[in-house]
């Protein structure tokens, strides 16, 4: 009796997180393989046709190859900024956590701050502007790494927090200096939370909207979400070709969750707890 | 350390007794400058702009010249009806969707740690969409949500409910844009409920059911309150998150009908868009004020709980 009605809520359960989680991807990916005139009546249909290559080569050649150029600005934007948030982030945190005292408590009160308030936007593009890197892809770097490393130290933080300091006295020992002692030493040892950092960072700045909003506009940089967002007004009647852009931006992310599910969870979770 | 007397007793031994104080500052293991990377860009890009916005909310600004004009910009800020309504609806925003995420997190949180067959999967599914873009998410849910056609009312229609037009009506624009918000990012908060539950003992556990405890009494008596360090993030993370939302707001209302779901950072990007810097500067002041006055009580409280 009690396996009975165990069974029947985990039906009831399976059901509504089905429902309500899974029915609007569905959406997207049937949206997407319909013709345009089917797809106009957004609903859960099965499509009649299944027009899938020439929706996907409609899409990309679209606005003269428009999405490939977002594609690549946007894989040199999230590579560039999580390299820079990794290697500046983790050194940061290495000196944090290893070094209290006066020039510690400032650092810690910034990472604070950089978690908390809300960035500046006019007085940002102002300053970018007076040092010639408005509009241009560098500057948006700048910007993804400014507001990514705080939350990238504290995980870091939390991690380096663990390795016992008998090691960096060991590899001083050895003559290991402030830099060799972190890249040839400490650095190898952060691979686990790197691997974390790394994931939910190119996440965040692929999938970022607004920072390319206000920082990068322009047809010519433009990175994949604000095409998307661009489509939205252009493609209103074909909606079949924006949501195979909804489709195929959402592959990198989704890539990356498959084969990394576990890592981001554990890693992630480690940090946002101990924090 | 005290069989050499004192700092001054040449450079031969001090070489490796790390800890006197004359040589930590030029050899520390630790230097300073490790600091310099992140520091430099984060001063640049980060406290100088925010620095300079409480002089530039205080000014008529072109972003080439700027005029004095004192509070006047907060004074549009608080007097005009359609910003103004940019503040109620942020702190609305922010409370309905960081206390859902709560809720919602902690239960599925409790499910998902539980027997139930298929967890894997389950957890899966309510993680993913935090890996979807905001734009993508915005743009499908006001697909979803149209009021004839949209997916939603038509599962409603079946049940005889006629739905109303979730994002076009005034009364119901800024919550649906709050419950997908909560739709996308519950996933976040499960996922730090999860970690926590499972970090709990399972000895609390035993004992409650050496006393014949319901699952009623493990709930309320263990993994409520030991869970608490989960609540404290998903609390803050969620709030600091709602109070800047922008992103959902943006792709499915632009703040309407009319200015009925404007929050105070899509205010600041139509009066940067219709060229008003120092209107949007003053804005994202008041955020920042808002948000400070908000998280950093909230975050001493929860802290101190946490500590008890």
């Amino acid at each position: 009796m009690r396996s009975l009605k165990r069974a029947g809520a985990e039906g009831v359960v399976l059901l509504l997180a089905t429902v309500i989680f899974l029915v609007p991807f569905s959406f997207m990916v049937l949206t997407a393989v319909k013709d345009d005139v089917q797809s106009a009546d957004l609903d859960f249909a099965w499509p009649t046709n299944w027009p899938i290559v020439q929706n996907l080569v409609e899409v990309i050649e679209a606005r003269d190859y428009i999405l490939l150029r977002a594609f690549v600005n946007s894989i040199i934007l999230t590579v560039a900024s999580v390299t820079l948030i990794v290697i500046a982030g983790a050194m940061a945190a290495f000196v944090l956590q290893r070094r209290p005292g006066r020039v510690g408590a400032v650092a810690n009160f910034l990472v604070l701050t950089g978690l908390i308030v809300p960035p500046a936007v006019v007085p940002t593009i102002w300053l970018l502007q007076a040092i010639g890197l408005f509009k241009t892809l560098p500057g948006l770097v700048l910007v993804e790494v400014a507001f990514g490393l705080a939350y990238a130290m504290l995980l870091f933080r939390a991690f380096i927090a663990a390795i016992p300091r008998e090691l960096d006295q060991a590899a001083m020992m050895d003559g290991c200096g402030g830099l060799s002692l972190f890249f040839r030493v400490i650095f190898p040892l952060l691979r686990p939370v790197t691997i974390t950092v790394v994931l939910t960072s190119s996440v965040r700045v692929f999938n970022d909207f607004v920072n390319p909003l206000y920082f990068l506009p322009g047809d010519d940089n433009a990175t994949v979400q604000v095409t998307l967002y661009n489509f939205q007004s252009q493609y209103s009647t074909q909606w079949n070709l924006l949501f195979m852009d909804i489709v195929l931006i959402t592959i990198p992310p989704l890539l990356a969750f498959v084969f990394f599910n576990r890592k981001i969870v554990a890693g992630m979770t480690a940090g946002s707890i101990k924090g | 350390m005290t069989k050499q007397a004192g700092p001054r007793t040449g450079p031969g031994p001090a070489r490796t007794r790390r800890r006197s104080r004359p040589l930590t500052r030029n050899r520390s293991p630790y230097p300073y400058w490790l600091y310099l990377p992140a520091g430099a860009v984060f001063l640049l890009i980060f406290l100088v702009p925010t620095g300079l916005a409480f002089y530039f909310s205080l000014t008529r600004w072109t972003l080439f010249d700027s005029t004095f004009v004192g509070l006047e910009n907060f004074r549009d800020f608080l007097a005009e009806q359609n910003l103004r309504v940019g503040f109620q609806n942020t702190l609305v925003y922010a409370v309905l969707t960081s206390g859902l995420k709560v809720v919602l997190g902690l239960g599925l949180g409790v499910l998902l740690t539980g027997r139930l067959r298929l967890r894997g999967f389950l957890r899966a599914v309510v993680f993913f969409p935090v890996l979807v873009s905001t734009v993508a998410v915005g743009i499908t849910f006001s697909a979803l949500l149209r009021p004839d056609t949209g997916l939603v009312n038509r599962a409603l229609a079946v049940v005889g409910i006629s739905g109303p037009d979730w994002l076009g009506d005034a009364t119901t624009a800024l919550l649906s844009v709050g419950l997908v918000d909560v739709w996308a990012g519950v996933g976040l908060a499960t996922v730090i409920y999860i970690a926590g539950i499972l970090s709990i003992p399972q000895d609390y556990y035993q004992a409650v059911a050496v006393d014949g405890g319901t699952a009623w009494h493990r709930f309320r008596h263990v993994t409520l309150p030991l869970s608490w360090p989960a609540t404290y993030s998903v609390i803050i993370l969620s709030l600091i998150g709602g109070l800047r939302s922008f992103e959902f707001v943006w792709t499915m209302t632009r703040g309407g009908p009319g200015f009925s779901s404007d929050v105070i950072a899509s205010i600041i990007y139509k009066q940067y868009q219709a060229g008003f810097f120092g209107l949007s500067t003053a804005g994202n002041v008041l955020l920042f004020l808002i948000v400070t006055a908000l998280v950093l009580p909230l975050n001493h409280f929860l802290g101190r709980r946490q500590v008890t």
